[in-house]
């Protein structure tokens, strides 16, 4: 027996233009429900405009979206009390503590304020109920505002570049968020350019650009498809560059003087040829990351 | 269902964000108030111009005509010497110096303030007239009665409260929708409303309903400081009506904020459009110069300020003493206002910046 679960996004050869400028240019996708889903590319690929078709601010030139089995567009009061919605970590009200926040979030969605300190303690911000918004810290803003697009208890959750401009700890603590958020059963969506950051949280992502999707796949799939050789150093000194390239046949064999390093396709031999010569001090072995893929499929050409 | 509830947290979550603003408060209470004070204590003694007056030698006719209204518009000083009297005239120190030469009152004055020199000379000129009246031992045969039109009471202050408001009203409302509408773009909670389920009535409501309880205060404190005795307006009968008057006030000055908002992309471009219409309409519009004091190019120019009838609907009905229908065409006009900028601005209207 087949059961078809409807996906949580589908998304039909969207396309929409600002004047001559084609920003969505024929993009198809789907997410299904309680998956981790990105949408990476460089500034100006079109996931903006992706994602506000999908969330039902901005009417499709063609193609058509439906979320959680409804049309995004027009927009369908209905349906935003399903979704959430995380811009930026500045999308508040003027003056407002933290609380007041969360209870005037709470209210537009017909909801009690005591859900507000509920959701304090969802994103661990008890102790800055009462400090105006604009003094938090960046990780706590970023905090404050997942818990306003969460209060109503969304099933579908988008979140912009939510990890923006933190430092490495808090980006870390908030992951864990994001992740507990996912294994509750929520659908999310997110967009970034912290490539890192989609390859820890996503189950699949989309690589876009020109306002196409170039890519679609589980991270580590888009990985292996890349099939860059596996980079293998050890110290310097341990083994001779001739040597090394005795082992296999290495693609490329360096050596800077603090590493030698030993690019592959045949990781195996390799490491079998170091370890008969006891030439395994300070391994690491490095292979390609989502960030190659995505400078493999968008260039590495700087664009402002 | 939640309609009231979200409009009701929005209208406090935007109050907050008001009372909690330093500058806000300071901009639409504060200032105004100042100006109230200021202008008011200036212009508190100039209704009737005093004129001083020295006295070389004894002057028989004066002391003959003083009497406690005299007293009211005229000090009379005795003068050490005629020449340093002169002196003081020329100087502008006194406004007359007068002496008396046998039935002859010689008066010298200076042109140099008209006002005063008139006064000066129709002063003396009825000193001298009633002294022969006098002389003559019969009755007057006949007499003249003057009265203003306006309320007798009509001092500066019955102009300056109405103007000093509206002005402040209309800053107020400008500078609240343009700056909020920009601001709440910048930071994109406008995108973000417009995510939630609340519908853009009750966001445009919420925010209307907060400025026109600020115009209230605006208004009840302006009154407050007024009418102490310190300043002595007199409200007049039909004052209830500047209610209205204000709050259809507020909704046109909104409606010029919200187009500024609108076609203005960042907060300070905002600021600087509202200054630009906001300022010369203070003093083109009848709120920092009286019209009735007012050139007359100032009174033809005020035709086209929209603060022009937001300031004389409120003195009609507060300080003129006029009936509550007086205020109707200032409020059908700023009505219509309100709604050609209102849909002006819908066209130009942008959610996000692009």
């Amino acid at each position: 027996m087949v059961t078809v679960v409807p996906a949580t996004i589908s998304a039909r050869a969207l396309r929409k233009s600002y004047g001559q400028v084609k920003a969505v240019d024929g993009v198809s996708f789907e997410v299904q429900p309680g998956e981790f889903y990105g949408i990476l590319g460089p500034n100006g690929a079109g996931k903006t405009t992706t994602l506000e078709m999908a969330e039902g601010l901005r009417q499709p030139d063609s193609g058509e979206v439906t979320v959680l089995g409804v049309p995004a567009w027009p927009r369908n009061q209905k349906l935003l009390k399903r979704i959430g919605v995380q811009l930026q970590a500045s999308s508040f009200f003027e003056r407002l503590s933290a609380r007041e926040q969360l209870q005037t979030f709470a209210s537009l969605y017909g909801l009690p304020a005591s859900r507000a300190d509920e959701m304090l303690g969802v994103v661990g911000l008890e102790e800055q109920a009462g400090i105006r918004t604009e003094k938090l810290s960046g990780g706590q803003k970023q905090r404050l505002s997942i818990a306003c697009a969460l209060v109503h208890g969304p099933e579908l959750l988008f979140l912009d570049e939510p990890t923006g401009a933190l430092d490495p700890q808090a980006r870390r603590n908030l992951w864990d968020l994001l992740r507990q958020i996912n294994a509750e059963g929520r659908t999310v969506v997110l967009t970034t350019h912290h490539m890192d950051e989609a390859e820890t949280l996503c189950d699949r992502v989309a690589i876009m650009d020109h306002g196409k999707i170039l890519e679609e796949g589980p991270p580590a799939a888009l990985v292996r498809r890349l099939d860059q050789p596996l980079r293998i150093s050890v110290e310097s000194g341990l083994v001779g560059a001739d040597a090394a390239r005795a082992l296999a046949e290495p693609d490329s064999v360096t050596d800077d003087g603090v590493s030698l390093t030993i690019a592959t396709h045949d990781p195996g031999a390799v490491l079998a040829g170091l370890a008969d010569q006891h030439a395994l001090t300070g391994l690491r072995v490095q292979g390609a990351t989502l960030e190659d893929v995505f400078l493999n499929l968008t260039g590495r050409e700087y664009r402002a | 269902m939640s309609m009231g509830s979200a409009f009701r947290s929005l209208s406090r979550a935007m109050f907050l964000g008001f009372v909690r603003d330093r500058a806000a408060l300071v901009f639409s209470i504060l200032i105004p108030v100042l100006f109230l004070v200021l202008f008011g204590s200036i212009y508190k003694s100039t209704s009737t111009p005093r004129v001083s007056v020295i006295e070389i030698g004894r002057v028989g006719l004066l002391d003959q005509a003083r009497s406690p209204q005299l007293n009211k518009i005229m000090t009379i000083t005795k003068a050490t010497s005629p020449a340093a009297a002169l002196e003081d005239v020329r100087k502008g120190t006194d406004d007359a110096a007068v002496r008396q030469q046998g039935n002859t009152l010689v008066v010298r004055y200076s042109i140099a303030d008209s006002t005063k020199s008139a006064v000066v000379n129709a002063l003396f000129s009825s000193i001298v007239q009633q002294a022969n009246l006098a002389a003559t031992g019969r009755p007057p045969a006949y007499q003249l009665a003057a009265h203003q039109v306006e309320d007798v009471s009509l001092k500066p202050i019955q102009y300056l409260a109405p103007g000093l408001l509206g002005w402040a009203i209309a800053s107020g409302g400008a500078f609240g929708a343009a700056i909020t509408l920009v601001s709440w773009r910048e930071n994109k909670l406008l995108r973000r409303l417009r995510l939630s389920p609340v519908s853009t009535g009750s966001v445009v409501t919420a925010r209307i309903g907060v400025s026109v309880a600020v115009a209230l205060v605006q208004l009840v404190v302006f009154l407050a400081i007024a009418t102490t005795p310190y300043f002595g307006l007199k409200l007049t009968a039909s004052w209830w009506m500047a209610v209205p008057v204000v709050v259809v006030g507020t909704l046109a000055f909104m409606s010029i904020g919200l187009l500024a908002g609108s076609i203005a992309k960042t907060q300070q471009a905002a600021t600087a459009i509202a200054n630009l219409v906001i300022l010369p309409m203070a003093f083109l519009g009848g709120a920092f110069i009286p019209l009735d004091f007012a050139p007359n190019w100032i009174r033809e120019v005020s035709y086209v300020m929209p603060l022009r009838y937001l300031v004389t609907g409120m003195q009609n009905v507060m300080a003129r003493g006029l009936g509550p229908v007086s205020a109707l065409p200032a409020i059908g006009i700023l009505l219509a206002i309100t709604v050609a900028l209102t849909l002006i601005s819908i066209r130009v209207f942008r959610w996000d910046d692009i």
